[in-house]
């Protein structure tokens, strides 16, 4: 590993000026990922500045049942939190999902948000990648892509956004609130938060360089009662997904006035079927017309050689989380 | 090149890379690179250069608790707690399986939390209090766990067993807590000592992998223990 300064500043204001000054130096929190990317020489830092301690933990009601979570309070007391248990069951689920019991101790809300792809080009330093090595070509996308990108992908890139608790923050509207460089604030949709590849896959969001997010707002919603975080993977547990699909549903009587979908493992972001929500919106909710709602939402999907499979798995996962959501 | 044979763990400690780096390198340079290597390794004695690839080696001492007993650690910043538990304070209990964050056999307890000792920088662990598994048994009198891991022959190889054992202990916590899981039928109805079933050991000690498949005894002894100690 690079040898790296390591720096502990009292608040968030020092450690965003000394990231900034550096284009060379990270943030570090929980460091399950950056950590492992530097013992692998895939990031490189020659800084690392300590933020674990910063107290930006909390998790605090913002009327109705709209919550602030904080950037550095970790997976599992997010899952476990009254709040969130009682308000945003889906976010409970999607996080307790993810990784293991360890990690999910260690990992923060933020450092879930900045975590990179697990692609395995981008992993191995031996085969090209444009999100490592810009210009070096992509490995994937007519190698071995099975667990790669079925939207939204680009010649450059077609690797998928590792996060479960992302999935249900994109189908809770949540809004990232984030520290300038400048030393203000600023607020971002979630669902804008992560790019897609584009011709610059080695930027995986919009935050510029020294940037630090606060908190994940979530406002207030009435999908507690019929929620589900669906997660297909190779194994049933500690495996990441290959399909994903999180489920928000507001129901009267019978018909689906509110309906928020969206999908993991399919992007290089947390991929909304924001079609298939406006068209369950205002119907019964029934297997045939969730059925429907599953084929739109991949209508517009491009399977590379070896992932075609997730078509028709995502079209299902969408179905029978809806079905389970809705309790029908 | 290597004129003493050094046991296997000793090869692998690591200022510089891991494990894998260095059975890698070896593999295909052959064992002048791994001797070389090897020379380079040896961390935080005098013989190591004071920059590298023009970057100064920045060190800094850690205070932090380990197993009841107060430590001042002199640790290069790159420093795992893993190998500084391993290599300077010859805590070998707990283990290097994959270095990455991915089979769970370096779990240790930090503040009450099981973690994963390979991936925390020893810098981030100024006054942190960390448990081993060679701090969980009273004297002779072995913890609970470690009883019924024996008694149920939890273990083949016994490799992964001290990263099954804390991660077990910390996890019967976390249940007494009321935490939940990813199996949890209703997250909001927890009850007060919620008793784990099968299903929700296996789902909460998924982070933990053995090669050799004694699953279902570390299951078993993981019951025992929650019923009210090793039978």
């Amino acid at each position: 590993m690079r040898p790296f300064a390591f720096k502990r500043p009292a608040g968030a204001e020092a450690a965003v000026k000394l990231v900034a000054a550096n284009k060379d130096a990270r943030f570090i929190a929980g460091g399950t990922n950056l950590v492992d990317l530097m013992k692998e020489g895939i990031d490189r830092p020659n800084e690392l500045v300590d933020i674990s301690r910063v107290s930006l933990n909390l998790i605090r009601s913002l009327g109705g049942n709209g919550v602030s979570i904080g950037a550095l309070a970790k997976n599992t007391d997010t899952a476990n939190n009254p709040l969130i248990r009682q308000g945003f069951p889906l976010l409970t689920q999607a996080i307790l999902s993810g990784a293991s019991p360890q990690i999910r101790n260690m990992a923060t809300n933020g450092g879930n948000l900045m975590q990179r792809t697990r692609c395995a080009y981008f992993y191995d330093l031996g085969t090209p990648c444009n999100k490592r090595q810009p210009g070096s070509g992509c490995g994937a996308k007519e190698g071995l892509n099975r667990y790669s990108a079925i939207f939204g992908w680009s010649d450059s890139c077609v690797a998928v956004h590792p996060s479960d608790m992302c999935v249900a923050l994109a189908a809770l509207d949540a809004t990232v609130r984030i520290r300038t460089v400048a030393g203000g604030e600023r607020k971002m949709n979630f669902t804008a938060f992560h790019r897609l590849p584009g011709d610059m896959p080695e930027l995986d969001n919009n935050l510029s360089h020294g940037e630090m997010i606060l908190s994940i707002d979530i406002p207030a919603n009435r999908f507690q009662a019929n929620s589900y975080y669906l997660k297909i993977r190779d194994r049933s547990s500690y495996a990441f997904a290959l399909v994903s699909v999180a489920v928000g549903l507001e129901i009267d009587k019978g018909v689906i006035k509110n309906a928020r979908i969206a999908l993991g493992g399919v992007a290089h972001k947390p991929w909304r079927a924001e079609e298939a929500e406006r068209f369950i919106e205002g119907k019964q909710a029934d297997a045939a017309v969730f059925q429907q709602a599953a084929e739109l939402a991949l209508r517009g999907a491009k399977p590379l050689s070896e992932n075609g499979y997730k078509v028709k798995l995502a079209q299902r996962a969408i179905a029978r989380a809806l079905r389970r959501a809705a309790n029908v | 090149m290597l004129d003493e044979i050094k046991p296997p763990e000793e090869q692998c400690l690591s200022v510089d890379g891991s494990r894998r780096d260095f059975l890698k390198k070896s593999a295909v340079a052959g064992a002048g690179v791994a001797a070389i290597k090897l020379g380079g390794a040896v961390p935080l004695v005098a013989s190591e250069p004071a920059v590298e690839g023009g970057i100064p080696v920045e060190k800094l001492t850690v205070r932090l608790n380990i197993n009841g007993k107060e430590h001042a650690l002199p640790v290069d910043t790159r420093t795992s707690l893993l190998d500084a538990l391993r290599e300077q304070l010859e805590l070998t209990g707990s283990k290097k399986g994959c270095d990455h964050g991915q089979c769970g056999a370096c779990t240790v307890i930090i503040d009450g939390r099981r973690q994963l000792s390979c991936l925390t920088l020893a810098a981030m662990c100024d006054d942190r209090k960390v448990t081993t598994i060679e701090g969980l048994a009273e004297g002779d009198k072995l913890h609970p766990m470690q009883a019924a891991f024996i008694e149920r022959d939890g273990m083949q190889c016994g490799y992964c067993t001290p990263g099954q054992i804390c991660s077990a202990v910390a996890m019967l916590e976390e249940a007494r807590n009321g935490e939940a899981s990813f199996v949890t039928e209703n997250i909001n109805a927890i009850p007060r000592g919620q008793k784990l079933s099968k299903s929700e050991i296996q789902e909460r000690m998924s982070g933990n992998i053995c090669r050799c498949g004694a699953y279902p005894n570390i299951v078993a002894a993981i019951e025992d223990v929650q019923a009210g100690g090793a039978k």
